[in-house]
């Protein structure tokens, strides 16, 4: 059994982490901050059935993200109605793999840092169909395992990993589209397109 | 919006069964999701095969890359007080209104 008084001692360092993520869900740091505090609300009022020893902060996390699809997502997201086009893998490196040798003595990671920049991430992540968008974030961005995901979003492994998988392709093929865009990705030979 | 699975991959990827068996574990293996000893394997495959090891770097490196881009959002330290404001007060109301916690059972379902 939890004590109360211990919470505020114990949950108060993930503040800025669920509060990050909560941004990263609703895009408003109104809407964030209102997610975060009633997160916070919950959790205090539920820490009695949480069991100590096990992990505070993916517990933290999956109040979060159920008070997120229980009452914020509706308002601007429609769940899980857009497919997702099936994409190769390693799409990105099979067409930016060659870049840092091509440019030669920079590294992969440096280009990359160099070539998308906040934004393009960011939006790349939100073009996700919702479903995939969340599995995205709570493991590229929060770090969280398997089954956290799992247990936070009420759906199987399975699920979660085949979420993971199509969103991170889908996730390198917008990345893709933006060094297109940009110029960046003519250093190597890319798919041929409609007609030059 | 429907192309290139005619591609012609700038990047070789190499085809052995040992690289396939690789390269399909790519994500449970940068998430820390897989077991000791298929973890080993394919450490031990990296280690051999420099067109895999290529293919996994690129991809760690960009988990790097998002990881480290989606995190700018600031902290607004107003927020904490607002919430450790609340707790304090929940706190206050709960020890001097009925006694939550001595005597009750244990309030778990299951």
């Amino acid at each position: 059994m939890a004590n109360q008084d211990a919470f505020a001692e114990q949950a108060m360092e993930y503040m800025p982490q669920l509060y990050s993520t909560a941004l990263r869900m609703t895009h408003n740091a109104s809407d964030a901050e209102d997610l975060v505090q009633e997160t916070y609300l919950k959790a205090y009022k539920g820490f009695a059935g949480f069991e100590q020893g096990t992990n505070l902060r993916a517990w933290m996390f999956r109040i979060l993200t159920n008070t997120y699809i229980n009452s914020y997502r509706s308002k601007k997201r429609r769940p899980d109605e857009t497919e997702l086009d099936d994409v190769e893998d390693f799409y990105l490196y099979r067409r930016m793999g060659g870049l840092e040798a091509a440019r030669a003595s920079r590294s992969a990671e440096d280009e990359l840092m160099d070539y998308f920049t906040d934004s393009d991430v960011q939006a790349a992540i939100d073009a996700l169909p919702e479903s995939y968008r969340l599995a995205v974030l709570l493991s590229d961005v929060e770090g969280l395992s398997y089954k956290e995901i799992a247990e936070d979003l009420d759906i199987p492994i399975g699920t979660v990993m085949s979420r993971l998988h199509r969103g991170r392709k889908a996730l390198q093929k917008q990345l893709h589209d933006f060094a297109i865009e940009k110029g960046l990705a003519d250093a190597v030979p890319e798919a041929p397109r409609e007609s030059p | 919006m429907t192309h290139d699975h005619d591609a012609t991959p700038a990047m070789p990827i190499a085809g052995t069964p040992d690289c396939e068996r690789a390269l399909a574990e790519v994500y449970t293996f940068l998430d820390q999701e897989l077991g000791e000893a298929q973890r080993a394997e394919i450490m031990a495959h990296l280690e051999a095969c420099s067109p895999c090891f290529e293919a996994f770097d690129f991809e760690a490196e960009l988990r790097m890359v998002i990881t480290t881009k989606t995190h700018s959002g600031e902290f607004p330290e107003t927020l904490r007080i607002r919430i450790e404001e609340k707790l304090t007060y929940l706190r206050i109301e709960g020890s001097g209104g009925v006694g939550s916690d001595d005597g009750e059972e244990p309030g778990r379902g299951a």
